[in-house]
């Protein structure tokens, strides 16, 4: 079964791919449109029938040189069969939606084929991506990791003749490549310390790891530190986490399904994914961790603040995940990872949701992005609206407050349910300043999200008449997923909490989260769960290794307020949004001219690309023309010339001149040998 | 005792037989009528002595006081030699008949010219070894020349033959500063003295020109000079035939001459065959640029290939002679089929030997071309052609007895070689339209062809055939 859910997408791609002349451009859609929902449904099948255990399943071996040996396997446990459903669902509702998406997309031209190469490549995304989350050791999982890269280098250039297309795909995958050297680094270096590649085979060692210490840029360090530090820059890299985060708002440039899958629901998650899956080495890294928490907490509230003025619709929503990566990144710091993959399967849910809602809007707005040119739509396009509705009260986290307490089950959208839970994990690991962060980027994401809604459906149509006369709601192959994925935003919180984060949570994910090591320590841990061994995350020192493992049952037991918290940033979001854009749509413009400062510094994005152009930019750009016109062109090329147009034929031209025809030259060119042959000798003497 | 030495060199004596039977066919019974007769009859019989050389038993057999040694060794080289005259006297009938040369004298000169070849690398004396090397030489000089009616014919024959007694001038002269400074001409007794006394200035001496003499049989920079004008002006299967068993035999006896006789001297001669070497590669490729003759560029390319052999030589290791074993082999295989696509360049019915002529051949028979291309793939040394895997070997042996930088320059040297490998193969598919060659093929020829480049496509992937390990055996016996 598990076969047929990762090959069926990689058939059909190739197939489409290459063979669409013969199957036809109708055929290649629906190939793997129909590949990928087969795939869905298995993997739904695979995550109800699952059971906690491990399995593996070897298919090939791949590499074996030496000590390093890796197969290509499928590593099934709940981590993975988790991920299979979001994938697969997902990317089968955004393969149907771009049926109708990318039907006459006026970048092309009239007669030209660019569906089967569209779909082509979202197949190929999801074997890729498919790849990595059932990868069995981190070579495997680096070439789904590298796939998943070229994937959405593909789609997010898709849009080839858009210069500014290009150039977002170029930067997509070079700021990866930075990652991806941490991530390659880490598996170095986690192949020095254990001879091993293999994830079981890893994680039997992290005993004897946690007290080794390895020696890195020349200076000796705890290992499994460096190797989770390292690990955590690829997982920046490809989850947008602050640094590492420019090229995902630039992602946008790729048509929308794309934007939905990839850079919404699937691929930007799978750091999330990596750090969840290396949880054994994570647990015993507790700087690292911390490391992780700091830069999800900062990353959370960065990217809201800048959600909060942009005026592309899809911008905002790109900044929306960078900031909900963050939540998903904190949660995985204080060691609350059944969190981070809660989140992570609700959030796919309703923020692929929001993205395809958002490309209905593109779509019946005849691809007018930017939001100031909305308004009132929510007559022409109700079932939209409908959907952006409850995927904005799901990631708004509207919800009943202490319902958990109440009746034992929170009450509440999707992302009430999980993003509060890693709110008040964050709590309770004792990660106070994350958790604050966390709480007002909850505030500023109500504000935005409302913001969104409120300027793109409500008030009076702005923007061009004729547009506004001409908007229709999309078709039904787009708003079916629309509808999926709202049962998905409305339910899945509520339906899995109690599997993923609640009293089933252990058994649900089994051996998956922290390893089996860590199962037994928590057995002799007992109920010593909730006195304070979290310390060490907040603060930094070294500290008990349990405390991690704790903050699974003792976030039920955080303060009141802590609980209310995220909900009155949510109400308060909520208000000020509909003060400023429903009450008095004149004020935002006056605001901004009153802080023109602050304004531009959010609009412009805290200025990282400014600064990043400056620092790295033109001086790699620098360097490289340097070695190009210099190096290459003028050493290497004029070396290489030199020698081939310059030395050697003159040096055949000797040889032939030599070559005189006349017999005394020829023995004299024997005599001539032989002398200095013998006065070699001569000089030398015998040896 | 006279009768087991009889028995040890039965393959010679029966084809000096042979050849003085068959002249004295020829002379009495029809002269040149009977020419195809006598050299169907000398291919069956160099075919029939490889294949009884081949069957004979293991072990080394020492006959007429060590003057002649049967070993591994000479067995390897007599088959291979004996397999490559057969064939190129084989592949030459149909030149010869259209060019009006087929006469009776040319098989019998070849098989006089292959007894010689096997006294050379059997040879376990000075004086056996410069009987040899006389027989083979006289007979190459004549064949050399053998379009008497040709300018260009007898002069190669003539300028091959005055070089050739200066050669064997040195031989001698170095032979006998050998045979004065140890008081014997037999191998083993003067490696004997060497292993007692140390090398003296005096037999050094003799070694140094004793060593020029060889390097003139296997055309060897700066004792190569003869051998453009010989290729360029003899009749081509004569070239062909130049090109590969005479090689074969010279190198064979350069291997013995250095390991048996002078084995306790590896230090001295590997000076001299890395400098041999080294200036042959360089030549070898470097003159070879300029060429526009096909049969010029074939010797320059045997210089080179000569020169990559000599560094398996002058490694002086048992990995290092398997390694000129293997390189012979398969440079006798790409010969044959170089030569035989040479031996039917022709436009309307004249010899062709400028290379433009391959402009666009690809065009007109590619099936030819793609032989050629892959011959010419392998004589640059890409893999995974055999030609690649030879020259690796040589490499790796010469590094592993620490001679790396002449490893390295081999390397360079390839590099620089390849050009004009890889221009034939440019010509052919990427070249202008030109007149296109009219030559049709014989079918032994096409054969001839497509057997060669398939062995060396593929013999890397079927252990060369075998040869590896035969190589490996030969070379055993030249070390214990």
């Amino acid at each position: 079964m598990y076969h047929i859910i990762l090959f069926a997408p990689l058939l059909a791609a190739i197939i489409a791919g290459f063979g669409w002349r013969v199957i036809s451009e109708k055929g290649a859609q629906f190939l793997t449109t129909g590949s990928v929902i087969l795939a869905a449904f298995l993997s739904w099948i695979a995550f109800i029938t699952a059971d906690s255990g491990l399995q593996i399943i070897t298919i090939a071996r791949w590499i074996d040189s030496g000590s390093m040996v890796a197969d290509w396997a499928i590593r099934v446990d709940m981590l993975t069969n988790v991920m299979l459903v979001v994938i697969t669902t997902v990317s089968a509702l955004v393969h149907l939606y771009s049926f109708g998406y990318m039907d006459n997309d006026p970048q092309w031209r009239k007669g030209e084929v660019y569906k089967p190469r569209f779909f082509a490549y979202l197949s190929f995304f999801t074997f890729a991506m498919l790849m990595l989350v059932t990868a069995d050791n981190l070579v495997q999982m680096f070439f789904g990791w590298e796939g998943v890269g070229v994937a959405s280098y593909l789609l997010i250039g898709f849009y080839w003749r858009k210069p500014t297309a290009g150039a977002a795909a170029m930067k997509a995958f070079i700021v990866n490549r930075v990652g991806d050297f941490g991530f390659a680094l880490g598996i170095f270096a986690l192949f020095l310390l254990t001879d091993s590649v293999d994830f079981t085979t890893i994680f039997g060692e992290v005993g004897h790891l946690a007290a080794t210490t390895i020696n890195f840029l020349g200076m000796e360090l705890p290992a499994l530190e460096v190797v989770g530090f390292l690990l955590f820059i690829g997982a920046m890299g490809k989850s947008a986490q602050l640094l590492l985060h420019t090229w995902l708002p630039d992602a946008m440039e790729g048509p929308t399904p794309v934007s939905a899958l990839i850079h919404a629901a699937t691929m930007v998650t799978a750091g999330v994914f990596l750090v969840c899956r290396m949880s054994p080495i994570f647990e015993e890294a507790i700087y690292a961790s911390a490391f992780i928490t700091t830069i999800g907490a900062i990353t959370a509230f960065f990217a809201a603040t800048v959600g909060l003025v942009q005026n592309d619709i899809k911008r905002v929503i790109a900044y929306s995940t960078c900031s909900q990566l963050g939540y998903m990144f904190v949660a995985a710091g204080v060691g609350f990872y059944q969190a981070a993959m809660f989140h992570l399967f609700t959030h796919a849910a309703f923020k692929a949701m929001l993205f395809l809602g958002a490309g209905s809007v593109i779509h019946a707005m005849h691809h007018e992005q930017d939001m100031r040119n909305y308004g009132g739509l929510r007559h022409k396009i109700p079932k939209t609206f409908w959907a952006m509705m409850l995927g904005t009260l799901a990631i708004t986290g509207v919800g009943i407050p202490f319902s958990y307490d109440l009746i034992g089950l929170p009450i509440g959208f999707a992302g009430f349910v999980s993003k509060d839970a890693i709110i008040e994990g964050a709590f309770a690991g004792h990660a106070y300043f994350a958790f604050t962060a966390l709480v007002v980027a909850a505030l500023f994401t109500s504000f935005y999200s409302w913001r969104l809604m409120f300027l793109t459906f409500y008030g009076k149509p702005r923007g061009d008449q004729h547009t506004h006369d001409h908007a229709h709601e999309s078709p039904w192959v787009m708003t079916v997923p629309l509808g999926v994925l709202a049962i998905g935003a409305v339910f899945a919180g509520m339906l899995y909490y109690n599997s993923f984060v609640g009293h089933d949570a252990e058994e649900f994910f089994g051996d998956a989260i922290g390893g089996p090591a860590v199962v037994e320590l928590h057995a002799e841990a007992g109920d010593a769960v909730d006195d304070g061994h979290g310390e060490v995350v907040a603060d930094g020192h070294a500290g008990d290794e349990h405390a991690d493992d704790s903050v699974l049952h003792s976030y039920h037991y955080v303060p009141s307020w802590v609980k209310l918290a995220p909900f009155i940033a949510m109400l308060a979001g909520l208000g000020i949004a509909y003060q400023l854009y429903i009450r008095s749509p004149q004020t935002p413009a006056r605001l901004g001219a009153a802080l023109p400062g602050l304004y531009r510094f959010l609009l412009n994005k805290w200025y990282f690309d400014e600064i990043y152009d400056v620092l790295f930019v033109r001086s790699s750009k620098w360097l490289g023309r340097f070695l190009w016109r210099k190096g290459d062109g003028a050493v290497i090329d004029g070396g290489i010339n030199g020698l081939a147009m310059g030395i050697i034929p003159f040096l055949t031209r000797i040889a032939g001149r030599a070559q005189s025809g006349y017999v005394f030259h020829y023995a004299f060119a024997m005599i001539a040998g032989l002398v200095a042959i013998i006065t070699w000798f001569a000089i030398r003497g015998a040896s | 005792m006279l009768s087991e030495n009889l028995t040890i060199v039965l393959p010679e004596l029966l084809l000096a037989g042979y050849a003085m039977a068959a002249l004295m066919f020829g002379v009495f019974m029809g002269k040149d009528r009977q020419a195809e007769l006598i050299l169907y009859g000398t291919v069956v019989v160099l075919a029939v002595l490889a294949l009884m050389i081949g069957v004979r038993p293991e072990g080394t057999h020492v006959a007429f006081n060590g003057a002649f040694v049967d070993d591994g060794f000479s067995r390897f080289a007599k088959v291979t030699l004996l397999l490559g005259s057969a064939v190129m006297l084989l592949l030459s009938r149909e030149y010869l008949k259209r060019h009006d040369l087929m006469k009776f004298e040319f098989p019998v000169l070849i098989a006089l010219a292959s007894v010689g070849m096997m006294m050379m690398v059997s040879a376990g004396d000075l004086m056996s070894l410069y009987m040899g090397l006389e027989l083979q030489s006289l007979a190459l000089y004549v064949v050399a020349a053998f379009r008497r009616d040709s300018l260009r014919s007898t002069e190669a024959g003539l300028k091959y033959f005055v070089l050739g007694a200066l050669s064997s001038g040195l031989l001698l002269y170095g032979a006998s500063f050998v045979y004065g400074y140890t008081g014997t001409t037999v191998f083993s007794g003067i490696s004997a003295v060497i292993v007692e006394e140390g090398v003296s200035m005096g037999l050094l001496i003799g070694l140094v020109f004793m060593t020029t003499g060889l390097a003139f049989k296997i055309s060897a920079a700066p004792f190569h000079m003869w051998t453009p004008d010989v290729y360029e002006g003899s009749p081509t299967p004569v070239t062909a035939f130049f090109a590969t068993a005479p090689k074969v035999a010279a190198a064979g006896m350069f291997a013995r001459v250095m390991l048996d006789g002078f084995g306790g001297a590896v230090a001295d001669w590997q000076q001299i065959l890395t400098f041999l070497a080294i200036l042959s590669m360089f030549i070898g490729s470097i003159a070879a640029i300029g060429q526009t003759n096909i049969k010029r560029l074939m010797a320059y390319s045997s210089i080179g290939h000569m020169g990559f052999a000599l560094v398996g030589l002058a490694a002086g290791t048992q990995a290092g002679v398997a390694a000129l074993l293997i390189y012979l082999a398969v440079y006798v295989v790409m010969n044959v089929g170089t030569f035989t696509f040479i031996l039917n360049m022709e436009r309307d019915g004249r010899p062709i030997t400028d290379i433009s002529a391959l402009n666009q051949y690809s065009s007109v028979a590619p099936g030819r071309a793609f032989a050629l291309a892959i011959l010419m793939f392998s004589l640059a040394g890409i893999p995974p052609m055999l030609g690649f895997f030879s020259k690796y070997y040589v490499f790796s042996a010469a590094v592993d007895a620490g001679l790396i930088w002449l490893a390295v320059l081999g390397v360079v040297a390839s590099v620089i070689g390849a050009f004009y490998y890889l221009r034939i193969i440019k010509l052919m598919y990427f070249g202008e339209e030109v007149d296109p060659l009219t030559g049709r093929m014989p079918v032994t020829h096409r054969v001839a062809l497509a057997l060669s480049s398939a062995a060396l496509l593929l013999g890397a992937f079927v252990q060369m055939f075998g040869v590896e390990a035969l190589a490996t055996q030969a070379a055993a016996s030249l070390f214990n």
